[in-house]
């Protein structure tokens, strides 16, 4: 068992309680990409609280994991799990988003302690991804790269060139997720550009891929596990997520892609996560 | 006067600072043979990266390995390099203001056999626009030799375009590079005349025939395009007659709209000998394209008569 019971408990209310600062956040910010920072949770707490290798006390550590938020619009969840991590205080998440903070919408590596890599446009994390993990070769260093992609942002063309170059450098020490919420601005991706057969598309682009439930912790374990330990070339793990997880009113609903929360909004998604 | 080419210097030098400094790391996009980085290659086989024809992802990837510290230099025809990968330099590059450096070979119209597709008239524009970007436009040879140096110890993206054929020298031996320094190659005190690239020696040319009229004309070498010491350059246009910008790029964003810029205001004559807002063309010759879109010495010595005759 790669994960006990107790622990995905654990990580479970750790997620939760991430779920709920995020809306927190995204009120005070009076909007933010709610709908995919709730998707992505389960991943990134997985992550970030059992899997990197990370010093929230050193963050340029430099034997550290490498976490490249490509889908940069997730940017309001990130922040919160590094608040929550202990990178910084989660009260300067109140100025979130505010002229002159740190924190704007889509986070900046130079001005945000934790964020190895500033994104925000639509394609780029994985390339410089796949430039970290050639550097970390490179320099003959075992840290790891992991990288969360949207799957709408897999219709760029860029992720593809990357996809590519990774397996062509064999990259065994890349890790890719794509959180697959199904669901893009203008409606569920395969309305807007087919992405099916999607794991298939990675498989033959050479990433040894795994395909799991991105809200179950047994499958992420196990996938992340597998991943840690293949060294042949570049894993993605296709994470099938629900968009505005957690949320009654947001789950599924590509309106919820990005929005603003009224007091009552929010009473409502606290409630349904378990709050108030 | 020698010769040399661009491509060949930045290949050499390439190389030779590859031997001394194991963070320089180079990506190459199907070209190595063109850019000449395949002499870092055949000495460095496993710091450069080939990474097919896709000039957005090696933008990308220089962007990931200048983060664990090593000092990239990407390479491509100066139209893919600053076009091509235009996002990935300003979001995954510019933005985290990271260190690496971008080499536009074959730039302005010196591809003059493949046409307006891989001529690149508008790369200094385009990089020039993205804040944190440095550009420079090397004069010759020897300035290309001074300039990949700097460009290592210099933190933060940087973009460079190269000639592709070979190039007189321009710059005198003890001519030494400094970022962001307008430099003087000959004095005068009539016209001055600001240039980058391959129109700078073509000014000396036209020096030294406006000489023979009794015009007497400074030089000024402007091969760092941003940031400029715009101080300096005011100072060197100060007393004089007029000004002429010369440059083989568009009107639009390089030198001409740069010295207009900071020139503003000061009531001086300025004129331009540079291409208009058009695209190039295929010919036989970089020469047969210099003269039809008038990239000459003698257009400069007449667009300095006019201007001479009416500020008389």
């Amino acid at each position: 068992m790669a994960i006990t019971d107790q622990e995905i408990a654990e990580l479970k209310e750790v997620a939760r309680k991430n779920r709920i600062d995020t809306i927190d956040v995204t009120g005070w910010a009076g909007g933010a990409h709610i709908g995919g920072a709730l998707s992505m949770m389960d991943i990134l707490t997985i992550l970030y609280w059992k899997y990197l290798k990370i010093d929230p006390s050193n963050p340029d550590w430099p034997e550290r994991d490498r976490f490249v938020l490509s889908k940069g619009h997730g940017g309001v969840g990130h922040a919160v799990v590094l608040a929550n991590k202990g990178y910084y205080d989660p009260a300067i998440l109140r100025d979130f988003n505010k002229t002159g903070s740190a924190f704007g919408m889509h986070l900046d590596g130079n001005k945000v302690a934790g964020v190895d890599v500033s994104t925000g446009s639509m394609g780029h994390g994985l390339p410089m991804s796949v430039g970290l993990a050639l550097g970390a070769r490179c320099k003959g260093e075992d840290w790891l790269t992991y990288v969360m992609l949207g799957d709408g942002e897999c219709d760029e063309g860029s992720c593809w060139e990357a996809a590519m170059a990774a397996a062509h450098y064999k990259t065994g020490n890349l890790i890719g997720f794509v959180d697959r919420n199904h669901m893009m601005i203008d409606g569920p991706t395969e309305s807007v550009m087919s992405l099916e057969p999607f794991a298939d598309k990675w498989r033959a682009f050479g990433w040894e891929t795994r395909e799991i439930d991105g809200h179950d912790y047994t499958q992420l374990a196990t996938a992340i596990e597998f991943a840690q330990g293949y060294t042949d070339g570049p894993v993605m793990i296709v994470a099938n997520t629900v968009k505005g997880k957690g949320v009654s009113y947001m789950e599924n609903d590509p309106a919820w892609h990005y929005g603003g929360l009224s007091a009552e909004l929010i009473r409502q998604a606290k409630s349904d996560l378990g709050e108030g | 006067m020698g010769m040399q080419n661009q491509r060949r210097v930045y290949g050499e030098t390439l190389e030779e600072l590859g031997s001394r400094d194991e963070r320089i790391v180079v990506l190459e996009a199907d070209l190595r043979n063109s850019t000449m980085t395949a002499l870092f290659q055949r000495a460095f086989p496993e710091r450069h990266f080939e990474v097919g024809i896709a000039e957005a992802n090696m933008a990308g990837i220089a962007a990931g390995l200048a983060l664990t510290g090593k000092i990239p230099f990407v390479n491509s025809f100066a139209t893919f390099a600053a076009g091509r990968a235009y996002d990935q330099i300003r979001q995954a590059i510019c933005i985290g203001n990271l260190n690496v450096n971008i080499v536009g070979s074959s730039a302005g119209l010196s591809d003059f056999g493949d046409g307006a597709t891989h001529q690149a008239v508008e790369d200094i524009a385009i990089m020039r626009a993205i804040p944190n970007m440095t550009v420079l436009a090397p004069a010759d040879g020897n300035e290309v030799r001074e300039m990949v140096g700097a460009m290592a110890a210099h933190d933060g993206p940087v973009y460079m375009r190269l000639n592709r054929n070979d190039v007189p020298d321009a710059l005198p031996a003890e001519n030494t590079f400094r970022m962001g320094t307008p430099v003087v190659i000959r004095d005068g005190k009539d016209l001055v005349v600001f240039a980058h690239g391959i129109m700078v020696s073509r000014a000396v040319q036209a020096a030294n025939i406006l000489a023979k009229e009794g015009v007497s004309v400074r030089v000024v070498n402007v091969s760092t395009l941003k940031p400029l010491d715009e101080a300096a350059l005011l100072d060197l246009a100060q007393g004089f007659q007029g000004v002429l910008v010369t440059e083989e790029h568009s009107i639009v964003g390089g030198l001409t709209a740069l010295a207009a810029y900071v020139l503003r205001g000061q009531g001086l004559p300025l004129e331009s000998v540079a291409i208009s807002d058009v695209f190039g063309q295929s010919a036989h010759s970089h020469e047969e394209l210099l003269e039809h879109y008038g990239l000459t010495a003698a257009r400069m010595v007449e667009t300095a008569r006019a201007m001479l005759r009416r500020g008389a």
